[in-house]
This record gives structure tokens, C-alpha cells and sequence, in this order.
């Protein structure tokens, strides 16, 4: 399957004439049991796809919601090899495209040679390196691209258009566009110009292309939803949700009305 | 050693660009300006006039016959040492070189803020005062940990007009206010330039501030060709992330002279209280190299220690792991406590207060004398990078000799 789960995916949302809803969890965060049943509930309040976010320690391109997460995920165990754990149970469960989100370093300690396999095993469908741009890690594409699981570039606002093609050289599965400048969690991301961009990008690299970073409401969902874009991604809110919730049950019973708001608010 | 390998921005294996792509442009732009502007002329004689007269330099080179007299009394090893002055430069130490050289770059590049990280304070207070000089606002994260304990250098860099941000988060130390200056970075690369203080980071820094920080061994080996004729046979510096090592050995990797850097083991390499990554590592990527780091099983940056908060860094930069690698250059490591008793050494016998860091090169010194004067069967000639003064670490040191 693989990428043709992510493909499959946008397919089913298009024909729904809706963006399809990607949501990020930090593994770990609280715990790894709190992260599957986090995960269990963001699939089943409308979530199209998941990004299972794999805590690092340094974590430089993510905004405080995300990096205490990090923090907190690492002291509670959380890794690499527990979110591809964690991905491979909810595979037993779930059809849902799977994307493990993660920094480099992480990848070199569990080993570049044997991630192509283990994230077969685990059901996972696509990978996608913060700190690899598309000049870097020839390799573990290669390598990748042999199983069938995508790497997802990220297109950035100071991307040219010159540039764009050799950074979504290749790409399968969907490309990342980051809405604005900065780390995850912007809170006044310019979501319009976004959704400008993100079409455009789409036109030139017949890619379905998803819009993050910033993107913490229904309302803004909705705007993008009419905008055309191709999915949204949603982090630091769900992240930050699960932080504020005092125990499990009310974890899980927030993240299902956050994203049940933010999958009507897109249909 | 510029470049070594195929790919540019790489020394070997190490070396390379590994950041988000926002900053990619960044990188790249700034890449093409060293061909385009830094190594040009007009660039070159701007930095080198303020080098001259508004940093001090040339630096000396100053013979130490006291302190090679306590190391080695019956002087078999030690024939020569010499110390190349960084602690003399405006600030200092050595980091004035590059921060001058960076924010010149920044002004010609048009960008119109600047951000710098700092452990030990002297690069931010190196880039505090580039900043002020050339009329460019600052603003420099700290590790709230080094805050505390390098106060004199926040008070210098709030003076000269900069705004100190704390890190706050991990072990906030020098690898966390790095990876705050990296998201300011992100959201405002437009305007700003990231003035990185050592030879690290992404591509083209490590070799940028390489670049920069030569004008240390050029001037050192012309002296001591002038001075003491024939050329050392061995040069040592202290390594952190490695920027005054790097200035130091470039002009001397051409040579038959070998190579030494002292890394800080802190309170012992066993103890895994320590910063000695040359030593330790493995081969990571942390703050968009691909170099040696301290880092566990699962990827996780552990946290490095030492005396020294210039030194107390998990990784190091790309061109030392190469260099190390290859076996061109050796790395060794001191301690605190050995470090602690090399910096009273040196002021008693030289009158110089030296910076924690240099104190971890001068604690090896006769190790190294012993060393390569039996491969050349004669006492050795040894020049030293003493790059930079001690004032910040007073209180340190007087609170660890209670």
C-alpha cells in the first residue's frame, strides 16, 4: 500500500470536494498509551490522515507548544522506535495514510539502512525530515523510494519559484507547503496567500499539496477549505489541547470536538 | 583543508546544510556571498582596516619562558612555547575577528537586525559590540544556566545596546540558546542575519567563520617564522565548537606540524559529565551539520558539561571531525580541575588571567611537549592559541578554589 494510501486518501477526500484533515500528535506526549488513544480518537472525529510526531530533543524549527511536548514525550519514552510502535497498532486498526514526523538525528541513531523496512513493518506510509531539504539524504531516498514510502519535501514562503522544482523533485505522496515564516504555531499565519501558493504549487507539480503551521481553528480551516487547498495540517492546537486536559478522558473527549469542529468546519 | 570531498560544504563526511527549508535560501544566499563578496577585495580591506585599528591586530606573540620553565624545568621536552594573543584583541578574544567580519557581511547583504548565540558571553559580546560599531541592532540568546554565570558579559553586551533573550528550555546552556537564535531565525530571515560564533552549523558557516578566523595562525606563523625562524612543530588550541582552533591550524595544515586540540572533559570522560565530543561522539546531525555529537541511542542531544560555558557544547564543528578522522589533527581532553590549576599556572608564571577555555590547551601542554619531543628526539617548539582573556571566569574561579 503505502503511497497509494496517501493517494487513495486525497482521491476520496476530492471526491468529497473537501481538503482532506492531517493531524499531528506528539508520540509520547503524555504517554505512549495516551498517544494511542489520542490517535484513536483523532481518526475517528474526522482526521484523514495522521502525523505522528517523533519528540527530539532540539527540537529548532517548532514553536514552544511542540517543544515542550518534545520535552515531555522523551522523559515519558517516547522515540523513534516507539512511534513506529505505536504506528504499527494503529495500522492493525486502522486504513488511515500514516506520516512519521521527525528530525534527522533520530533517523542516524536508529540506523538509515534499516528504517525502509522497519517503516513497513510499522504500516507507516511516509516520512518527512524537518531538517533534510532536498540537497541532503540522497541516500535514505533512494532507499525509500525502493519501499514505496514517500518523503514529503516542505515548500517554504522563501522558496523561489526557481528553486520550487528541485525541492518537490520527486515527491510523492502530497508536498508540504509552511504557511508563513517561523516555527510551528504561528498564531497569524497569512493563510490566504498560503492557499494562493499551495494551488500554484499544486498546478506545477500535479501533487495534491497540504497547507501547515499556523492553522488552530475552525474558522481558518473553513477559509482554507473554500480557498481549495488540498488538505490542511493541524499540530501545536491538537498538541496544546492534550497538554491542557487534566486526564485521559478529557484528552481524548477534547481532541474529538476540536477535530470533529475543525472536519465539519471543512466539508 | 578547504572543502575536502566533492560536495560543497563538506569535509569528508561531515559538514553539510541540515535546516528547514525556510533557511535554505538563506544559506544559499549567503554562500554565494563569500565568493561574491567576502573574498573579494573591497570586503577584505574594510575587514582588515578594522581589524588593525579598531580590534589591535596583529595580536602578538609572546615567548613563555616562565611558564615552559614550570612545565618542564629541566627543559628536555619543552623547547620553545609561544602564545599567540587573542586575549589582546578589542573584547577579548579571538571572536571579535569573526563578528566583525559577519556583520560587515550582513550591512553589504542589506539585512538590518542581528542575532547571535553565546555560552561564555564573548561572542555575544563580540557581536554586541560589531553590532554598535556598524549601527546595526542586536539581540543575543543566552542560556539562562550561562546567564547566571558569565554575569559580567550580560552587563558588557546590555551596555553596548543588545538585548539578552534567555533560553529557557533543556539544559539551558549554549545548544538551547543556539536553537533559539535558529527559530528568531526562521521567522525573521528576511531581515536578519544569524552571526553563529563558532565553526559550526549549517553550511557555509563552518567554513565562513574558518575563513575569518585565520587571520590568528597567518599571523602566527609569519611571526614565528620572523621570530623564532623554521616554522613550530606543534600548534594547540582549545575546542569547543572549535572556531579558534580551526583559525589557528588552517594556516598550518599545509605543514609538517602537527596538530593538537584539547576538548573539556569536565568531570571526567568516564563520568559522562562532559563536553568532550571529538572524544565521545558519534556521528549525528544537531544545529544543520552532519559532524560528531553527544547523543544517545534514540538521537536525544545529551547535555554536555564543563567549567567552561564556551566549551560546553554536545557537538563540534564538521571540519575538526574531519580532521580528526583523516588523523591530520589529535584531540585531546582535559579536565576541570586540570584546567582550573593550568589557569592559576599561567597567571602566576605569565601574568596573564587566561579564559577557562584556553586554560583546557595550556592543561595538556606538557603532555604534548613530552610527546612529540620523542618522536623528534629533541624538546619540542610548541605555539599555543591563547584565545581569549579570563575577567568573565573570576567568579568561577574563585568560587572553585574555595
Amino acid at each position: 500500500m503505502t503511497v497509494a494510501r496517501i493517494d487513495a486518501t486525497f482521491a476520496a477526500c476530492r471526491a468529497e470536494g473537501r481538503p482532506a484533515l492531517i493531524a499531528y500528535l506528539t508520540t509520547g506526549d503524555p504517554s505512549l498509551e495516551d498517544s494511542l488513544a489520542c490517535a484513536r480518537a483523532l481518526l475517528a472525529a474526522g482526521a484523514d490522515m495522521l502525523e505522528l510526531g517523533v519528540p527530539f530533543s532540539d527540537p529548532s524549527a517548532d514553536g514552544p507548544v511542540i517543544a515542550a511536548a518534545s520535552a515531555r514525550a522523551i522523559r515519558a519514552g517516547g522515540s523513534l522506535t516507539a512511534a513506529l510502535g505505536l504506528a504499527k497498532r494503529l495500522r492493525s486498526e486502522s486504513n488511515a495514510p500514516l506520516v512519521l514526523f521527525t528530525y534527522l538525528n533520530p533517523v542516524l541513531a536508529f540506523g538509515q539502512e534499516r528504517l525502509p523496512q522497519a517503516l513497513l513493518d510499522a504500516g507507516v506510509d511516509a516520512l518527512l525530515v524537518v531538517d533534510l531539504p532536498a540537497e541532503e539524504g540522497a541516500e535514505l531516498r533512494a532507499a525509500l523510494a525502493a519501499v514505496e514510502v514517500a518523503v514529503i519535501p516542505l515548500v517554504a514562503p522563501t522558496t523561489s519559484e526557481a528553486r520550487e522544482p528541485s525541492v518537490v523533485l520527486g515527491a510523492r505522496g502530497f508536498i508540504y507547503y509552511v504557511s508563513a515564516t517561523g516555527v510551528t504555531g504561528l498564531g497569524d499565519a497569512p493563510l490566504g496567500a498560503a492557499a494562493e501558493r499551495a494551488r500554484a504549487i499544486a498546478a506545477r507539480a500535479k501533487l495534491p499539496v497540504v497547507v501547515g503551521f499556523g492553522v488552530d481553528t475552525p474558522d481558518k480551516a473553513r477559509a482554507l477549505a473554500a480557498a481549495r487547498v488540498d488538505g490542511v495540517v493541524v499540530g501545536s492546537a491538537i498538541v496544546g489541547t492534550i497538554a491542557a486536559a487534566p486526564d485521559l478522558a478529557s484528552r481524548i473527549a477534547a481532541v474529538r470536538s476540536l477535530v470533529a469542529s475543525l472536519a465539519s468546519a471543512m466539508k | 583543508m578547504s572543502e575536502l570531498g566533492e560536495r560543497p560544504g563538506y569535509f569528508g563526511e561531515f559538514g553539510g546544510r541540515f535546516v528547514a527549508e525556510t533557511l535554505m535560501p538563506a544559506l544559499i544566499e549567503l554562500t554565494d556571498a563569500l565568493d561574491t563578496i567576502v573574498n573579494v577585495e573591497p570586503f577584505q580591506r574594510e575587514w582588515r582596516e578594522l581589524l588593525r585599528h579598531y580590534v589591535g591586530r596583529p595580536t602578538p606573540l609572546w615567548r613563555a619562558e616562565r611558564l615552559a620553565d614550570a612545565l618542564d624545568p629541566a627543559r628536555r621536552h619543552l623547547g620553545e612555547l609561544w602564545l599567540k594573543r587573542e586575549d589582546l584583541c578589542h573584547t577579548g578574544a579571538h571572536k571579535i575577528n569573526n563578528a566583525l567580519g559577519q556583520v560587515l557581511l550582513a550591512k553589504k547583504l542589506g539585512k538590518t537586525r542581528i542575532i547571535a548565540e553565546t555560552g561564555a558571553g564573548q561572542h555575544g559580546v563580540a557581536t554586541a559590540t560589531a553590532a554598535a560599531v556598524m549601527g546595526l541592532p542586536c539581540e543575543v540568546y543566552m542560556g539562562e544556566v550561562d546567564i547566571a554565570r558569565q554575569a559580567p558579559n550580560v552587563s558588557r553586551m546590555k551596555m553596548l545596546g543588545a538585548t539578552v533573550t534567555p533560553a529557557l528550555s533543556g539544559s539551558r546552556t549554549l545548544k538551547d540558546a543556539m536553537n533559539e537564535a535558529l527559530r528568531d531565525w526562521v521567522t525573521n530571515v528576511r531581515t536578519t542575519h544569524y552571526c553563529v560564533g563558532s565553526a559550526a552549523g549549517p553550511h557555509p558557516y563552518p567554513t565562513l567563520v574558518a575563513e575569518l578566523q585565520r587571520v590568528i595562525g597567518d599571523e602566527a606563523r609569519a611571526q614565528w617564522l620572523e621570530s623564532a625562524g623554521g616554522l613550530p612543530d606543534a600548534v594547540v588550541a582549545c575546542v569547543g565548537g572549535g572556531s579558534n582552533a580551526i583559525g589557528m591550524f588552517r594556516a598550518f595544515i599545509p605543514d609538517d606540524v602537527a596538530l593538537f586540540g584539547v576538548e573539556a572533559a569536565g568531570e571526567g570522560v568516564e563520568t559522562g559529565r562532559h563536553a568532550a565530543t571529538l572524544t565521545e561522539g558519534r556521528v549525528g546531525v544537531l544545529h544543520g551539520a552532519r559532524t560528531l555529537v553527544l547523543s544517545d541511542d534514540d538521537g536525544q542531544i545529551l547535555e554536555a558539561h564543563s567549567v567552561s560555558a564556551g566549551l560546553d557544547y554536545p557537538g563540534v564543528g564538521p571540519e575538526h571531525a574531519a580532521l580528526m578522522r583523516s588523523g591530520r589533527a589529535r584531540y585531546l581532553t582535559a579536565s576541570d580541575d586540570e584546567a582550573l590549576a593550568a589557569a592559576h599556572q599561567v597567571a602566576r608564571t605569565e601574568g596573564i588571567l587566561v579564559a577557562l577555555e584556553t586554560a583546557h590547551a595550556f592543561a595538556r601542554l606538557a603532555d604534548i611537549a613530552r610527546e612529540e619531543s620523542r618522536r623528534l628526539a629533541r624538546p619540542a617548539r610548541i605555539a599555543l592559541c591563547l584565545s581569549g582573556r579570563g575577567d568573565k571566569d573570576l567568579s568561577t574561579i574563585e568560587e572553585r578554589s574555595k
